[in-house]
């Protein structure tokens, strides 16, 4: 990898020849990807190549093939349980769909990870939880059931919880899939600002390209279990790849061809290319 | 021949999955006792609601017992036995049995579904990334409520099917069979015994449903296809496993 490795102390996330892959199909084939403490680091792709896949790794979840994942120096997928669960204390999760507890309240799931992991008393709970909520502006929506939040909303909620512990990390899985754009601005406004102001690490997985390359401090595209690029917005858009190209404008024909493989369609239709 | 041991294999290891996760949840059972506020609540879940189902049954089979049995012992003119007769098939057999039957279709295959949804809405994978291990928060609660509640509903199907509006509402009330001699029968060959063999088998019955739900459930393909086949799997094999176990508990307590 050509990747310039910054100092050790700036890397939150270390990932050193990762590889990964569900039976016979490669999702990674010896990938490096640097997480910068304090950035916004975007992780772009096309569908299907195991982005999601890599927060599962990172967050320990799911083993690798080959590989290390190293968070803060320490080797995610060395740890015994016990020890993964108290680091796992300094990462947040963002689901694709917010991943609510469907059998609480908008306070009580904010109030879940506080109550599992702190002894505190019931009033700095509440304190605690609606500090949370006032920061994605759901303050208001502590007493409404998870079915009655919208999917935008929903997502806020996931959010506030995921802060909840006050992780040094916060992983984004697909945050803006499926928003309407008002949603999707307030989400946008809201990863750069907390980001910025609770001085946290960042990972956003999207493929919404425009919205996070806006957002985001650096970026990687991965395809076909690789790297296919990596840099800032304006080094990404600069670069001189003409499939990286294609998947920044989303443009329907080029290195990725918008036929799938077939017969020359002439000879097809005259029924020649048996 | 190979797909005959491929099937086997597929058997045998999933049983013996089944066992490491059951080895999992009883190691969560005792942090799930340490909040028993969620253990109520799975009760309530599980045990109360299906109250209805078990009473009308209950209620039912008593009732068809008393009509199938007097017809015969009165042949005999022997219609005063006819609550020893309800007593003991439902004691012994129909309670344990059907409660537990129902039990698997109404609590068993609802806990399956919850826990698959659950698991396809990714919320067992955000408690997990929140530190917080499923197995306690999710599963053995459930899996605890369901041993409770199946020995507690078998004895209401009982007093339903025996006392209440079963066997003694259409034997004595509708057939007219005396009631002194109803109970005083029933009291003098039901014993002890009998009644603890029932708890036995339900609690036996509680402990394999609520494996088998919580089970399926948790390892079910996280589509809706996934949740429906753990569902439809949960009913089918709990139903199996309870009369399959209830044939072993039977020839053992009865030898």
């Amino acid at each position: 990898m050509t990747t310039p490795t910054p100092q050790a102390d700036d890397v939150l996330v270390r990932v050193r020849g990762l590889s990964f892959g569900y039976g016979s199909r490669v999702i990674y084939d010896g990938i490096d990807v640097d997480i910068p403490r304090g950035k916004v680091t975007a992780i772009m792709g096309p569908s299907g190549t195991g982005k999601t896949t890599l927060l599962r790794l990172i967050g320990g979840q799911w083993q690798p093939g080959a590989g290390t994942v190293a968070f803060d120096g320490t080797d995610v997928h060395q740890l015994k349980r016990r020890e993964l669960y108290t680091l796992r204390k300094r990462m947040g999760m963002l689901f694709q769909n917010g991943a609510l507890l469907t059998d609480l309240n908008v306070f009580d799931n904010v109030a879940y990870p506080l109550r599992e992991h702190t002894k505190l008393p019931e009033s700095i709970i509440r304190d605690l939880v609606l500090m949370k909520l006032q920061a994605v502006g759901l303050r208001g929506a502590r007493d409404l059931w998870v079915s009655q939040l919208s999917g935008g909303m929903a997502r806020r909620v996931a959010l506030a919880r995921a802060l909840a512990l006050d992780p040094e990390m916060v992983m984004y899985d697909e945050p803006f899939a499926g928003q309407d754009p008002i949603t999707m601005g307030v989400l946008m406004r809201l990863i750069r600002t907390l980001n910025d102001a609770l001085g946290l690490t960042s990972i956003v997985v999207s493929h919404d390209i425009q919205e996070v390359l806006s957002i985001a401090d650096q970026a990687y595209v991965i395809a076909n279990g690789k790297i296919a690029a990596h840099g800032t917005p304006a080094e990404l858009r600069a670069h001189a790849s003409p499939w990286v190209q294609q998947f920044l404008s989303g443009a329907d024909d080029g290195p990725v061809s918008f036929h799938a493989k077939a017969p020359d369609y002439l000879a097809d239709l005259m029924g020649a290319a048996k | 021949m190979t797909a005959a041991v491929e099937i086997i294999a597929s058997f045998l290891a999933g049983l013996g999955r089944a066992q490491f996760f059951l080895l999992n949840i009883l190691g969560g059972v005792p942090a799930a006792l340490a909040r028993p506020r969620l253990v109520i609540q799975q009760l309530y879940m599980v045990g109360a609601l299906s109250l209805i189902i078990i009473v009308i049954s209950g209620s039912f089979i008593g009732m068809v017992l008393a009509l199938q049995g007097y017809r015969t012992l009165v042949r005999f003119g022997a219609e005063d036995s006819l609550g020893v007769l309800v007593t003991l098939s439902i004691i012994r057999e129909l309670g344990p049995v059907v409660t537990a039957l129902l039990f698997a279709g109404r609590a068993g295959s609802a806990l399956a579904a919850e826990i698959g949804l659950m698991k396809a809405t990714d919320q067992l994978s955000a408690m997990e990334m929140m530190a917080t291990d499923p197995i306690k928060r999710v599963i053995a609660p459930r899996f605890v409520a369901g041993v409770i509640a199946v020995p507690l509903l078998t004895a209401i199907f009982c007093v339903m099917a025996i006392g209440i509006a079963g066997g003694h509402a259409i034997g004595v009330d509708l057939l007219g069979v005396d009631a002194g001699s109803y109970w005083s029968q029933i009291r003098s060959s039901t014993e002890i015994a009998d009644i603890q063999q029932m708890l036995i088998k339900a609690g036996v019955f509680g402990f394999t449903v609520s494996w088998i739900a919580v089970y399926q459930g948790y390892h079910a393909a996280p589509t809706s296809e996934g949740v429906s086949r753990a569902t439809t799997s949960t009913v089918v094999v709990s139903s199996l496993a309870i009369l399959a176990l209830d044939f072993v508990l039977t020839a053992f307590m009865f030898r």
